[in-house]
C-alpha cells in the first residue's frame, strides 16, 4: 500500500466509524430516550403502555397509601388540571412527602396506573429535579381543593 | 489579609500568563523577539503564584475565616478538620482555583524538566498553556472570585453538602481535575508541535508521560467515584450513566485512545495526524467535562447553585479553545508529513482498531449526554438513561475486548495471524467453553453477562501472553505496565458481568426479630438504635447475616444532617471472597407499625470492578515509572556513545 493511500484509508475508516456511531446512537435514542410528561400532557399524549417515560408533578395531599407489605405505596401526582395514579415499590426518597414535587421514572401499566421504578423528590433549594423547576408549584397548590375528592 | 494576598497573587499570575502568550506570539511571527527568553521564567513565576493563591485559600478554610464569602457558604466551625480542608475545593470557586493552579504548576514543571524537544516547540507549548490558563484566570477573577469578602461575617457558616462529607469524595474531584489538566498539557504539546512543525517521535515522547499521568488520575478518579456512588448513594448500583459520570468517562475514553496512539508515534513514527487529532479531542472532552460539571447546566450533587453567567462563561471558553484548536489543526495538518506505513495485521493495526472502537463509544456516550441538553434548548424534555447507554456501548465494548485478545501479541509493522494460530485456537476454546459453562449454569442470564464472563476469562490469559518468550528481568517496565492494565480490564469486566447477570435483591419491611432471606443468607434485624455523630444523628439497624454457620453483623444507617438539613443513607457492606452483601435501612413511615424498610442485595464478585480499576491504574503507574526511569538513564548513555 502506498503511504499516501494509507493516510486516506485511515481517514475514511475514521469517518465511517463516526457515521456508524451516529447511526447506533440515533437508533438507540429512538427506542430508549424517555420523554418527560406531566399528568396533563400525559393525558393527551396517548403513550403506549410499557414505554419508558418520566412523570413529574406534585404529590397530591392525602393520596399516599401504603400497602401492608410495608414497601409498596400508591399515590397520585397532580399538576394544574389533571392527576395520575402512581404505584411504587421501594424505599422512598427522604423528601418524598405529600404536597411536594416528585419526578418518577417508569411506565404506564395496562390498567393506566403509572408504575415507577424510581422516584426523585425535591431536595432543597440547591437541588430541585430539573424537570420540576419550570412547574409552577403555587398553581398546583391552588388547585388541590378542586382536585382532591 | 490572606484573602487579599491570594487575590493579588492571582492577578499577578494572570499577568505572567499574558506575558508568556505575547512572548509566544512574537516567537511564531518569526521575529527574534526579546520576550521569548522570558517565557520560561514567567512560567515558573506563574506556577509559584498560583500555588501560593491556592495555599492561601486553604489557609482561610483551615482557620475558618468566615469573613470570606466562600468559606462562610461552604464551611462550618464544627466541621471535622479534614472536611474543612477538603472544603477548599469542594465548591465551585475553589475547584476552579485548583484547576488553574494545577495547570500553572504543571506549566512550570514542563519549563523546568522538559529537555527532549526543541526550545522553540517548548516555548510554543508554554504559550499555548498560558493561553488556556488566561481564560481560566479571567473566569476566576471576573465571574468566580474565591477570595470575595462577606460583610458582616456570619457566626458559624453554612456547611458542606453532607453527601460530600466523605473522605473518599474529598479526594475524588481533585483527582479528576489532575486528569483534565494533564490532558490540557498534552493538548498544549500537540498545538506547540503543530505550530512549529515538530510532529514526530520526539514530541510524542515528551507528551507521553503527561497523557499517561492524566490517564492514571482519570482511571483512579473514575474508579473511586464509582465506588463512592455505590456505597454512599445506597442504590446498589455502581455506574448510573449520570451526565457527571459521563463527564469523567468521556475524557478517559479519549485519553485511553490517545495513550495507545501516542506510543505508536513515539516508537514507530506512524499515526501522526491521528495522534494530534486525538490530543485535540481529549482536550475538548476534558473541557466538556469541566463545562458539564461546573456550568450548573446539570442538576445533581456535583453541580452547585445554578448561575447562568458562569455557565455562559465556561461555554464560551470551551467553544473558543476547541474551535481554535480545530482551526489550527485544519490549517497546519497539511504540513505534517505522512508517518511510517504499516500493514493491517500489525500492532499498529490493532491500535487503530482500539482507537476506532474507543472513539465510537466516546461518540455514542457524548451524543447521549448532550442530546437531552439540545432537546431542552428546543423545548423538549427528554432524559436519556442507562438503557440507551448500555444498549449502544456494550456491543462495541465487546468488539474492543475481542481486539484486545489479539492486538498486543502482534508485531510492529506487519505480522501474520498464522504465527498466533495456537493462541487463536486456545482463545476461541476458552471463549466457547466458558460461554457454554455459564449458559449451562444459568440459561437465562442474558447475552452480555455471558459474553462478558467469557471474554474476561480469555483476556485474563491473553493479557499475560506478551511476556511469553521474554526474559522477565530484561523486560522493560512499560511492557509489565501494559500487561497488568490489560489484566485489570479482564478483572473489572468479570466483576461487571457477574454483578449485572447474577445479583439478587430483596426489599422488605422487618420488625426487630424478623428476618429475610437472600442468596442463601439468612438476615435478621436484631435491633434499631439511635446514633449521634459530629454533625448528624442517625438510626442504625443491627442486622445479623448468617450463611453456612458463619455469622456477621451489618450496621446500615439512615443519617439526618443539620447543616444543611439533609438525609443520607449509609449502606452496610459485608465483603466475602465471592461478592458483597449490601444492606440499606430506611426511616419508618409516619404511621409506622414498628417495621423498618430493609433493602438487601447479594452482588457476586462486585468488588472485582474496582480491583480491576485499581490494577489498570497500577499498570499505568508502572509504565510511567518505567518511562521516567529510562529517561533518567538515557542522557548518560548518549554521552557515552558520542565521546
Amino acid at each position: 500500500m502506498k503511504p499516501k493511500h494509507q493516510r486516506l484509508l485511515l481517514a475514511v475508516v475514521a469517518v465511517f466509524a463516526l457515521i456508524g456511531a451516529g447511526l447506533i446512537a440515533a437508533a438507540a435514542l429512538r427506542e430508549e430516550a424517555s420523554y418527560f410528561y406531566t399528568p396533563t400532557t400525559l393525558a393527551s399524549a396517548n403513550v403506549a403502555p410499557g414505554k419508558v417515560i418520566r412523570l413529574g408533578g406534585m404529590v397530591q395531599k392525602g393520596s399516599i397509601v401504603r400497602a401492608p407489605d410495608g414497601v409498596s405505596i400508591t399515590f397520585t401526582v397532580q399538576d394544574k388540571d389533571k392527576t395520575q395514579k402512581v404505584a411504587f415499590r421501594g424505599i422512598t426518597p427522604d423528601l418524598f412527602v405529600e404536597g411536594s414535587g416528585v419526578v418518577a421514572d417508569g411506565r404506564l401499566g395496562p390498567d393506566g396506573i403509572f408504575i415507577a421504578d424510581s422516584l426523585l423528590a425535591k431536595h432543597d433549594e440547591n437541588y430541585v429535579p430539573k424537570e420540576l423547576a419550570d412547574i409552577d408549584m403555587t398553581s398546583a397548590e391552588h388547585t388541590k381543593d378542586t382536585l382532591s375528592k | 489579609m490572606m484573602a487579599e494576598a491570594g487575590l493579588a497573587a492571582l492577578w499577578l499570575a494572570a499577568a505572567m500568563a499574558l506575558l508568556q502568550l505575547v512572548g509566544g506570539m512574537t516567537l511564531l511571527r518569526g521575529g527574534a523577539g526579546q520576550l521569548v527568553p522570558l517565557i520560561k521564567p514567567a512560567a515558573y513565576v506563574q506556577g509559584a503564584l498560583c500555588a501560593f493563591a491556592f495555599l492561601a485559600l486553604m489557609w482561610l478554610f483551615y482557620v475558618t475565616d468566615l469573613s470570606v464569602l466562600l468559606v462562610a457558604s461552604n464551611s462550618h466551625i464544627d466541621k471535622p478538620l479534614i472536611f474543612k480542608l477538603a472544603g477548599t475545593w469542594g465548591n465551585h470557586e475553589g475547584s476552579m482555583l485548583l484547576w488553574v493552579s494545577v495547570l500553572s504548576v504543571s506549566g512550570a514543571a514542563i519549563a523546568l524538566l522538559e529537555k527532549r524537544i526543541e526550545s522553540k516547540t517548548l516555548n510554543a507549548t508554554l504559550a499555548v498553556q498560558a493561553f488556556i490558563a488566561l481564560g481560566f484566570f479571567a473566569f476566576l477573577l471576573f465571574a468566580s472570585n474565591p477570595f470575595e469578602r462577606l460583610v458582616p461575617a456570619p457566626v458559624e457558616g453554612n456547611g458542606l453538602n453532607p453527601l460530600l462529607q466523605d473522605v473518599g469524595l474529598a479526594f475524588h474531584p481533585p483527582t479528576l481535575y489532575f486528569g483534565y489538566v494533564g490532558l490540557s498539557i498534552a493538548f498544549s504539546f500537540a498545538v506547540g508541535a503543530l505550530l512549529t512543525n515538530q510532529v514526530g517521535p520526539a514530541f510524542a515522547r515528551a507528551m507521553r508521560p503527561w497523557v499517561l499521568a492524566a490517564w492514571i488520575f482519570l482511571t483512579i478518579g473514575i474508579t473511586a467515584g464509582s465506588y463512592w456512588a455505590y456505597y454512599e448513594l445506597g442504590w446498589g448500583g455502581w455506574w448510573f450513566w449520570d451526565p457527571v459520570e459521563n463527564a469523567s468517562l468521556l475524557p478517559w475514553l479519549a485519553a485511553t485512545a490517545l495513550l495507545h496512539s501516542v506510543s505508536v508515534l513515539a516508537t514507530r513514527n506512524a499515526l501522526r495526524a491521528w495522534t494530534i487529532m486525538l490530543a485535540l479531542v481529549a482536550f475538548a472532552m476534558s473541557m466538556a467535562g469541566t463545562f458539564l460539571v461546573r456550568s450548573g447546566i446539570l442538576t445533581s450533587v456535583h453541580a452547585f447553585a445554578v448561575d447562568p453567567e458562569r455557565g455562559a462563561f465556561i461555554l464560551a471558553l470551551m467553544l473558543i479553545y476547541t474551535s481554535l484548536a480545530f482551526v489550527i489543526f485544519a490549517l497546519r495538518i497539511g504540513s505534517v508529513k505522512q508517518g511510517e506505513p504499516f500493514q493491517l495485521i500489525s500492532r499498529e493495526g490493532g491500535i487503530v482498531a482500539n482507537n476506532i472502537f474507543l472513539s465510537v463509544i466516546l461518540a455514542v456516550v457524548l451524543i447521549g449526554t448532550l442530546y437531552p441538553l439540545a432537546a431542552e434548548a428546543m423545548g423538549d424534555k427528554i432524559s436519556v438513561g442507562p438503557p440507551y447507554f448500555n444498549k449502544a456501548t456494550v456491543p462495541i465494548a465487546v468488539l474492543l475486548m475481542l481486539a484486545l485478545l489479539i492486538g498486543p501479541m502482534l508485531r510492529w509493522r506487519r505480522d501474520d495471524l498464522k504465527r498466533l494460530k495456537y493462541w487463536l485456537i486456545g482463545g476461541a476454546a476458552i471463549l466457547l467453553c466458558s460461554g457454554i459453562a455459564v449458559w449451562k449454569f444459568a440459561p437465562d442470564v442474558g447475552l452480555f453477562p455471558l459474553l462478558g464472563i467469557a471474554l474476561s476469562l480469555a483476556l485474563a490469559v491473553a493479557a499475560w501472553l506478551p511476556l511469553r518468550g521474554r526474559k522477565l528481568l530484561r523486560t522493560p517496565l512499560p511492557i509489565f505496565g501494559m500487561v497488568i492494565a490489560h489484566f485489570g480490564i479482564a478483572v473489572s469486566v468479570f466483576g461487571m458481568a457477574a454483578e449485572s447477570g447474577f445479583s439478587s435483591e430483596t426489599l422488605t419491611a422487618l420488625a426487630p426479630g424478623e428476618s429475610a432471606e437472600i442468596a442463601g443468607w439468612q438476615v435478621k434485624l436484631d435491633d434499631v438504635n439511635p446514633v449521634v455523630g459530629d454533625n448528624w444523628v442517625a438510626i442504625e439497624g443491627e442486622l445479623q447475616a448468617v450463611k453456612n454457620g458463619n455469622s456477621f453483623v451489618l450496621r446500615p444507617q439512615s443519617r439526618q444532617f443539620f447543616k444543611p438539613e439533609m438525609q443520607t443513607s449509609e449502606a452496610a457492606l459485608l465483603t466475602r471472597w465471592n461478592g458483597q452483601l449490601y444492606a440499606v435501612i430506611a426511616q419508618p413511615d409516619q404511621e409506622g407499625d414498628g417495621r423498618w424498610q430493609v433493602r438487601l442485595w447479594w452482588k457476586p464478585f462486585v468488588p472485582f470492578i474496582w480491583y480491576g480499576g485499581l490494577l489498570i491504574a497500577v499498570g499505568g503507574i508502572i509504565a510511567l515509572l518505567g518511562r521516567m526511569f529510562r529517561r533518567a538513564k538515557k542522557p548518560a548513555k548518549s554521552k557515552w556513545q558520542t565521546s
